[in-house]
């Protein structure tokens, strides 16, 4: 595989339930935009890929409350980073897939091709109430709607030709309406017109995570496994490109990284983790994704205390990865799909 | 009340700024105009807006683009952002600023939307606006879920238990629910978020919300309805008014003065809601400039095409082969069930008796059927020098026809340099316009008070005004 990429998961305080009280600032300033605008900066200098924003109608936990959704966080950023890539999780099982659409299409202008789209099921029957929409609870409901909307933006994508806009001062006219076009896309619960209101994004596909159940609509495929050998069993396996999810604790200057965990654990308890996990030194931690990258295309890590932990990504991690030629930083200048090796696809409307 | 009474000396003009990113009177034939879409458009626009000391930049929403014999509309400016994402990507480089987003409740929900609002309003440090329109369209209901047609009478029934939920979402928390320490014992106070659980005849919602309150409270809410039933959703639920008054001034006052009396009927103080009309403003450096200014705007926004397009709208049918500079057609427009242009104004207007208005204007000056469109148009807004501009605008504003303005540059993103650089100076020397941002909020920034919701509750909010 010629690129493995390094992603890095943004959302909250980290993962772990109590990393708050390991924070950099108190919870009351845990939503600003500074914080926010802090942490991706950190992150692109790094040298990461991207950053991802998980995200849900519903609290987080039971104690921490409050989150901005992501799109808007992944946007907020935007115009103050360039390079790193940012990817939103939208949900698709209740949300407006034109919206979503729009919305994802917006972030592609205002990051100038740096955004993707993890598109996620909501299993929780509470998100349909918080929606004010009727609970899907077949899994076939929730598969179709998934599939349902990443072909409806992908199609709504696609629905401005590149050269749509022509401002034809002769006969004044903006648009070439023949390069306009209608989706007419009709689902068991929802049908879309288009064309898109937003016209064809930077990246002309924005790029889509999914699991490997959507392998033939997404980009990249998540694999989320406690197992190595599994998750390496998955990446080898897949038709595509995948990324491995792995949860991250490591040694700092002040504490081991398994006392780091306990002292976190005394505080909550940490529900079991769904993804692999590491806890160590920062040079096991390098040897484990020098053995992912043999099999994998990238992987998106899950910091558990984001201030402490991508502190020690940044400062011993990376730098092995792109010493040893492992990992590269990304281009300056270049999209994401560019950054993943991933190319600018042909318009499926457009005529040779 | 005397049309030229000062009854508010010491009033001030609040400008904000409309990117409208759609119709003609956006020129795109010059060359000075750039991207309609490309963030470093939208850039440029806020930062000049934000050197003027505006209060708010908008976005305007079409969920569907404009139609006209069904086929896509191509004449004008058409493909713009999702509002809501692209002013968060805003925030980001903004600091004072006002960021208002034309949001559909027809085609939304108010869990979703109201969270999305509220993010924009926590990370932009309480400068989040929300102008909530409605739709009622089937046509625009192609692309949702919800689809097909929500019947007219229903639109503002829907829109006002969008508005009451969102804001009961958006007041859910107690005022400093979160922790202020990491040595605290919970991250956010236990009991400070209030569940909701709504029943209504739109919406079933149950839901804890997951924002605070933000330092203006909660987004400010704009409104745009002229009917007498849009005129009471407004005096019932709304902080500013987006209004199509900007052109004549008693038609303006008397627009205040009936929003003021419907304020008084519901309860609220006359000044409680602050009336923004949209308009466009054309500015000559030099008297001897203006004349040749304002026919170089029109004849950018009225092309002959544009022309033929809006007098193709009243009669109902193609006119693109005709020429523009010869008269209007003949025959009478043949009146159809349902307007073939979509998405744009004049719905519903009886097509036989504007023809029948525009023949006897186009007789009686001797006009061209593009000498008539422009002449007919909604046409809005002000001309002259600066200093003639910022004497009528000041008049306006302390006569109590408005409280500002809402400005739609005709040329993006450069057209509102001359504004900045020109007429705020003047308006400034004037004393009716601020030196410097005083407050960082948006509802600080209009003057308004804490909102409706916390004083229902007889709550004291003390930052609205941040």
């Amino acid at each position: 595989m010629s690129v493995f990429a390094l992603g890095i998961e943004l959302d909250g305080e980290g993962t772990h339930p109590a990393a708050w009280r390991r924070a950099n600032h108190p919870p009351s300033e845990s939503l600003s935009g500074r914080i926010l605008t802090r942490r991706v900066q950190a992150a692109e200098n790094a040298g990461f890929t991207l950053a991802t924003f998980d995200d849900s109608i519903l609290s987080p936990t039971a104690d921490i409350r409050a989150r901005v959704d992501a799109v808007n966080r992944a946007s907020f950023v935007a115009a103050t980073t360039s390079t790193i890539g940012l990817v939103p999780v939208v949900e698709t099982t209740y949300a407006e897939p034109f919206h979503t659409s729009s919305q994802l299409a917006t972030l592609d202008y205002s990051s100038r091709g740096r955004a993707g789209w993890i598109a996620a099921r909501v299993e929780d029957h509470a998100a349909a109430a918080a929606w004010g929409r009727p609970v899907l609870t077949a899994q076939s409901d929730i598969d179709r709607e998934q599939r349902d909307s990443i072909t409806v933006a992908r199609a709504l994508w696609d629905s401005w030709e590149d050269d749509a806009v022509i401002r034809d001062y002769k006969n004044g006219r903006f648009l070439d309406r023949g390069k306009l076009h209608y989706i007419d896309f009709e689902g068991e619960s929802v049908t879309v017109k288009g064309p898109a209101i937003v016209p064809r994004p930077p990246q002309g596909q924005v790029v889509v995570f999914g699991t490997e159940t959507d392998r033939d609509q997404v980009d990249i495929v998540l694999i989320t496994d406690p197992n190595r050998d599994r998750a390496v069993e998955a990446a080898d396996r897949s038709r595509g490109l995948t990324f491995i999810e792995v949860g991250v604790t490591l040694d700092t200057p002040a504490a081991a990284a398994a006392d780091r965990l306990a002292a976190l654990d005394a505080h909550a308890h940490a529900p079991e983790t769904p993804r692999l996990e590491y806890t160590g030194s920062a040079n096991g931690f390098v040897e484990l994704l020098t053995d992912l990258a043999a099999h994998t295309d990238g992987v998106r890590l899950f910091p558990t205390v984001i201030d402490e932990d991508l502190r020690e990504l940044a400062r011993y991690v990376l730098p092995a990865l792109f010493h040893s030629d492992v990992a590269h930083r990304p281009v300056p200048g270049s999209s994401l799909r560019g950054n993943l090796g991933l190319a600018r696809p042909a318009n499926r409307y457009a005529r040779a | 009340m005397s049309s030229n009474e000062l009854i508010r000396p010491d009033a001030q003009v609040h400008f904000g700024v409309f990117f409208q990113g759609v119709n003609h009177t956006t020129i795109w034939s010059d060359p000075a105009s750039g991207s309609q879409i490309d963030f470093e458009t939208f850039r440029r626009i806020i930062t000049t807006a934000e050197r003027g000391l505006f209060d708010a930049f908008f976005l305007g929403e079409g969920l569907r683009l404009r139609e006209q014999n069904g086929k896509i509309l191509d004449l004008d400016i058409a493909g713009r952002p999702d509002a809501i994402a692209q002013l968060s990507a805003l925030a980001g480089i903004t600091e004072r600023i006002g960021l208002v987003a034309t949001q559909n409740t027809t085609y939304n929900e108010p869990g979703d939307l109201a969270r999305r609002l509220a993010g924009l309003d926590i990370l932009s440090g309480g400068r989040a606006g929300w102008n909530a329109v409605t739709t009622d369209n089937a046509w625009t209901g192609e692309n949702f879920r919800r689809g097909g047609y929500l019947d007219h009478a229903l639109r503002y029934e829907r829109a006002g238990q969008f508005i009451d939920t969102a804001r009961t979402i958006w007041d859910s928390w107690s005022d400093d629910a979160l922790a202020t320490s990491v040595d605290s014992d919970a991250w956010s106070v236990p009991g400070a978020v209030r569940h909701l659980t709504r029943s209504t005849s739109q919406f079933d919602v149950s839901l804890d919300a997951t924002l605070p309150r933000s330092p203006q409270g909660h987004p400010v809410i704009f409104q745009a309805g002229d009917s007498p039933a849009g005129r009471d959703f407004a005096a019932a639920h709304a902080d500013v008014i987006f209004s199509r008054h900007g052109t004549h001034f008693d038609d303006a006052l008397t627009f205040a003065n009936d929003i003021r009396a419907r304020l008084r009927a519901a309860g609220r103080p006359a000044d409680d809601i602050k009336i923004l009309p949209s308009t466009q403003i054309v500015l000559a450096e030099n008297a001897s400039e203006v004349e040749e200014k304002r026919r170089w705007v029109l004849a950018g926004q009225y092309t002959g095409q544009t022309a033929l397009s809006l007098v193709g709208q009243v009669w109902g049918r193609d006119l693109s082969d005709r020429d523009p500079d010869g008269p209007l057609p003949e025959d009478d427009p043949v009146p159809a069930p349902i307007g073939v242009t979509r998405g744009a104004a004049r719905d519903g207007k009886d097509p036989i008796s504007i023809a029948k208005e525009w023949r006897a204007l186009a007789e009686a000056k001797n006009l061209s059927l593009r000498e008539v469109a422009i002449e007919t148009s909604l046409r809005s807004g002000f001309l002259g020098t600066p200093g003639q501009v910022a004497d009528e605008l000041a008049h306006w504003v302390r006569a109590g026809a408005t409280d500002g303005f809402n400005i739609s540059p005709y040329i993006v993103p450069g057209g509102l340099d001359e504004i900045v650089d020109w007429l705020v100076p003047e308006l400034q020397e004037r004393g009716v316009y601020r030196t410097e941002y005083t407050s960082t909020t948006l509802r600080g920034h209009l003057g308004l008070r804490e909102p409706l919701t916390r004083r229902r509750t007889g709550e004291t909010d003390k930052s609205a005004t941040g």
